[in-house]
């Protein structure tokens, strides 16, 4: 069983989002990593980049697979969490714990698609 | 009757086809509508026995004329130890595959890792991935990858200077690919920095790609250029020949990010244009984004060290349409001739190279202008290859040279004319060329001691 | 097969020299280039003599398992036999010292070997014109949608972007198609492992420039509906690019020409018997019908018809140029060897014996292997994993990574594994016509063997292998932090 952790906001394509106030923290959830297998390297957008929902910012990549990071959100790169590029299993230890990016929000009313936790819950039973 | 390819006995073929559950051959192919099994006599010869095939490939190679190349222009004539041929017809590495299988493919992934060492300290960069097919299609694939490192521009210069082969290979793959090109003409022989500098300003630039020695073998000075690139966003990718950096300022020392070019200079023969070796190498920033294969250090269950094909992520079997690049091999069989040439040579063997050939090249530069029938084009610093203004029209002294046993004076447009010399040539040889040409156009005897 | 430890670097003794080269006798050295435009500082080679170098490649060459070594089961690899008489005929004298721009009358040889191989390869294949000049299958790949291109634009047709390419396709075809600028429209597979032809026609429109397809495909099924969906295709406007991938299997007996195909490579590497040297150098010359012959790529060899005589040519409606020369003639001149040493009789046995092997192997395998498609296959067939596997005992359970690597410690080469993507535990087979009944046997017998021991003693399978040179490789400690060139510490 993945883990969902109760107050984030969830993607279809398996990222997580904390709002902030205007900021929305984006990682990726344990489905996802689970899936992925060990995680080698992650590729983040630079600070300041415009992101745009539902649109790649990015990768994760195992030995043997890769998959585009979709955003949750549009905005702008406000932080990206360096960390990762060391130490890409960070994703596999602690999903929830370890942010991607942080992105400030050019219209936060786009996070009202997303599922909350007992939304993305069913989305995975259904998807089983 | 049997054929030396095919093990199979008749008992052999019954049995399989018993316990295949079929009664003959035919329902081998079964699946296949009728009208679609091709009936009828294929037009390839009779089969031939190994003696038989000898004789038609002597018969092939006396119609062949062998000549005396004093000719570069992307293939060059350099000489290939006998240690090369010995060690690449060991069948371990020329009949295994791709080497996906690390546990039984340490060496092609030891000779490779040494190969990338090898392209990285040449050519002053951090990393190399495992070779490609040719130079030109490097230099495509590094103009793709500048793109694709820049993300959202797609425009990229490139200098008229570069080999006209490698400038119509680019803009094929750029044709198709959607990328805008902006050819610069060369100025005075040399590319033409101040143009570039103009275009990269306007910001839309992704990449500039010149070739460190070029068409006319004049060797590139990139001042300044490596600033002007990375202060517009843009990057820097120089075409090399990899022999020639061990004398000449490298790519790496010029500011570049990515060098690409032909590694044929490293004891591959002319084999009429292949198989050559493509190359790229790259700074670290960029490794993930570099297409072709790429080996890894790491070690094994027992803790041994190891080599293995490392940065899969970025290719075709695992990305598919979202791959760096579709290419899915390398020429893995001509890295190791590099790998084993750069081995024996050494860094004082291929110094050695270059000396010859620069003292060769320029002996010869000096004495056809000796024979009066020659005027310098551009009077830059060359390596092994020069052009010359030629007072005599360009096809009669191809002719003249074609008539002594010599490929040389290759046309450059108008009346220009390259020469090149390797340390395969000779004192003998290259009089050889200056007094054809003196005596037939000129004054024997100016052309017999050179100046 | 046995470990050595060195890299080359490792022999390097400052002073030690492994080259022959004569003193410079010229006047001039290269260190008479102006200092700015001279390197600063040697560049880091090793400094090794020449028996060091021998031998230690002939030690590294001890860790590498060749076709020569033994069994290949390589799916959609075509590992076959590679005859010695094509290696010494590629190096006969009179061809290696050729410098590629010579004037082409003093090549007639060697452009005698390119007219005469690409009609062979023609008539082989029922098209009407081959170049020679793509250096891998990719290459042909995107050559040959180069020209699929390029046939569209030159009838103004300029709407056609897109690129059919079914679920099961090798993974080079949607990554050739985006470096050619095509989008690429995935079709479905039927539940018998085929291109499901309702759901290709619903996707058949005025903007797809064509499909490409391996046939068989990478299931080792025979496409039956080829010429359906070859009509169905043309009607749309679309052309069909044939993948030689998978063509051993068709060798001497189906032609993609007679299939309806207007575009094709083939791999001289696989079907031609070529070496893949580790990884290449390769061959992947592209055929065309006679509608698309004049896009080509340049430069090409054409013959006089008056004189017989052989000249190279531009063409200059080539959909482009995609080779510094033409191509890997070295290779080139094995697989002329090779159909020399075939001829019109024994070519006409690769397919068939090919096939022969590959059902032989599956219907001795299959009741310890699961067969998801039970039907006929060609030259190659696709297993999901062992039957018994241990399922949902995550201490037992054994995969197709490890079957594929018990594999090794028997002395035979691993299948083609988790490809291709339909299946979870793809273990995907390949022999060919080379391999005899007994070499046959005992991969089968090894193959039962480790069904045997998944059951028995599953660690054997899961610690394997152990009887090579290294053992499972630590790859995701290798792509975490890249270690790609060697480095001296230096004191």
């Amino acid at each position: 069983m993945s883990k969902i952790v109760e107050g984030l906001l969830y993607s279809g394509s398996h990222e997580w989002v904390m709002v902030e106030g205007e900021t929305a923290v984006i990682g990726i959830t344990d489905f996802a990593q689970k899936s992925m297998g060990n995680i080698v390297y992650v590729d983040m957008p630079d600070e300041d980049d415009e992101v745009t929902k539902d649109e790649e910012f990015g990768a994760v990549e195992s030995v043997k697979a890769a998959s585009d990071l979709y955003s949750p959100v549009s905005g702008t790169v406000a932080a990206r969490n360096e960390a990762l590029e060391d130490e890409p299993g960070l994703l596999n230890s602690d999903p929830y714990a370890n942010w991607i990016i942080k992105v400030k929000m050019s219209d936060p009313s786009e996070t009202a698609s997303l599922m909350d936790a007992a939304g993305y819950g069913e989305f995975l039973d259904k998807q089983a | 009757m049997g054929f030396a390819y095919f093990p199979h006995t008749g008992e052999d073929i019954r049995a399989m086809l018993e316990r295949i559950g079929l009664g003959s051959m035919d329902g081998l192919y079964a699946d296949v509508p009728a009208d679609m099994l091709f009936n009828g006599e294929f037009e390839i010869p009779d089969a031939m026995s190994e003696m038989e095939v000898r004789r038609r490939f002597k018969e092939l190679s006396s119609m062949n004329t062998q000549l005396v190349v004093f000719c570069g222009s992307g293939a060059y004539d350099h000489y290939s130890p006998s240690v090369i041929k010995s060690v690449i017809s060991r069948s371990e590495f020329l009949t295994s595959y791709t080497p996906y299988q690390a546990e039984v493919s340490q060496g092609t992934l030891r000779y490779i890792f040494e190969f990338q060492t090898m392209m990285a300290g040449l050519t002053g960069m951090d990393c190399s991935n495992a070779s490609m097919y040719d130079g030109p299609t490097s230099a495509a694939e590094a103009v793709m990858m500048a793109v694709n490192c820049t993300k959202k521009k797609r425009r990229i210069l490139l200098s008229g200077t570069l080999l006209p082969q490698v400038l119509k290979v680019v803009a094929t793959y750029c044709h198709y690919h959607g990328i805008t090109l902006t050819e610069i003409p060369p100025k005075d022989g040399v590319s033409d920095m101040e143009t570039m500098e103009k275009e990269l300003s306007s910001g839309d630039v992704a990449g500039v790609l010149l070739p460190g020695i070029n068409r006319f073998g004049i060797i590139e000075d990139m001042t300044g250029l490596a600033d002007a690139v990375h202060a517009s966003k843009a990057l820097l990718a120089v075409y090399s020949d990899p022999s020639s950096l061990a004398v000449i300022r490298t790519p790496g020392e010029w500011g570049a990010d990515i060098v690409c070019g032909d590694a044929q200079t490293l004891g591959i023969p002319l084999n009429f244009g292949g198989p050559y070796l493509g190359f790229l190498c790259c700074r670290q920033d960029y490794v993930r984004r570099m297409p072709g294969r790429i080996v890894g250090e790491t070690s094994d269950a027992d803790g041994r060290r190891c080599h293995v094909l490392t940065l899969q992520a970025r290719e075709q079997h695992i990305r598919r349409e979202k791959a760096t690049s579709n290419i899915c091999s390398n020429q893995s069989l001509m890295a190791l001739y590099a790998t084993v040439y750069l081995s024996l040579m050494g860094p004082q063997g291929l110094k050695r190279v270059n000396d010859l050939c620069y003292g060769g090249a320029h002996y010869l530069h000096s004495g056809l202008l000796g024979t009066g029938l020659f005027t310098e084009a551009f009077d830059k610093p060359f390596l092994k290859e020069f052009v010359l203004k030629s007072k005599i029209p360009v096809e009669q002294l191809q002719k003249t040279l074609l008539d002594a046993g010599i490929f040389g004076a290759l046309s450059c447009g108008g009346d220009l004319v390259s020469f090149c010399v390797t340390e395969n040539r000779t004192k003998e040889e290259i009089d050889r060329l200056v007094s054809a040409v003196s005596c037939r156009h000129g004054d024997c005897r100016r052309g017999i001691d050179g100046n | 097969m046995k470990y050595y430890d060195k890299l080359i670097f490792e022999l390097s003794e400052e002073g030690r020299i492994g080259f022959s080269l004569p003193d410079n006798p010229w006047a001039d050295s290269s260190d008479r280039i102006p200092a700015g435009l001279r390197r600063s500082v040697p560049p880091e080679l090793p400094q090794v003599s020449e028996p060091d170098v021998v031998r230690h490649y002939v030690n590294l060459s001890a860790m590498n398992f060749g076709v020569d070594t033994g069994f290949y089961p390589l799916g959609s690899c075509t590992m076959k036999y590679n005859p010695k008489i094509d290696e010494e005929m590629s190096e006969y004298p009179g061809f290696s010292g050729i410098h590629p721009l010579q004037p082409a009358e003093t090549v007639q040889g060697t452009l005698r070997i390119y007219h005469e191989l690409a009609g062979w390869l023609s008539s082989l294949t029922g098209m009407s014109a081959f170049t020679l000049n793509p250096f891998a299958g990719a290459h042909g790949e995107l050559t040959g949608l180069m020209i699929m291109r390029a046939f569209h634009i030159s009838r103004g047709d300029l709407k056609r972007t897109k690129v059919i390419v079914p679920d099961s396709a090798h993974g080079t075809n949607p990554a050739s198609a985006a470096v050619c600028g095509l989008e690429v429209v995935q079709v479905r597979s039927t539940a018998e492992g085929l291109v499901d032809t309702d759901d290709l026609k619903s996707k058949l429109d005025d903007t797809v420039a064509g499909i490409m397809m391996t046939n068989p495909n990478t299931l080792g099924l025979f496409e039956k509906e080829i010429r359906q969906i070859c009509d169905a295709v043309h009607e749309a406007g679309g052309l069909l690019y044939y993948d030689g991938a998978n063509m051993n299997a068709l060798l001497g007996k189906v032609r993609p020409g007679d299939m309806g195909f207007d575009i094709m490579h083939l791999n001289l590497h696989k079907t031609f018997s070529t070496p893949h040297g580790g990884g290449g150098p390769g061959s992947g010359p592209v055929g065309v019908t006679q509608r698309l012959k004049h896009l080509l790529p340049s430069p090409s060899v054409v013959k006089s018809p008056e004189t017989g005589r052989f000249a190279i040519a531009d063409n200059p409606e080539a959909a482009g140029r995609i080779s510094g020369f033409m191509g890997n003639f070295g290779v080139l001149m094995k697989a002329y060897a090779y159909i020399l040493m075939l001829g019109k009789q024994n070519v006409r046995k690769v397919g068939p014996y090919s096939v022969l092997a590959a059902n032989y192997i599956k219907e001795s395998l299959k009741d310890k292997y699961r067969l998801p498609i039970p039907s006929l296959c060609k030259h190659e067939f696709v297993f999901d994993g062992l039957i018994e596997a241990n399922a949902g005992d995550p201490a037992r359970e054994v995969t197709t990574l490890d079957v594929a690597k018990r594999l090794l410690d028997y002395g035979f080469h691993a299948p083609t594994i988790y490809f291709p993507l339909l299946f979870h535990q793809s273990i995907m087979i390949e022999p060919t016509e080379t391999e005899s009944k007994e070499t046959l046997d005992a991969f089968i017998q090894a193959m039962r063997t480790i069904a045997s021991e998944a059951v028995t003693e599953p660690d054997l399978l899961k610690n394997a292998p152990r009887n090579t040179p290294v053992r499972r490789p630590d790859e995701t400690g290798a792509a975490t932090r890249p270690k790609l060139v060697y480095r001296q510490d230096k004191p």
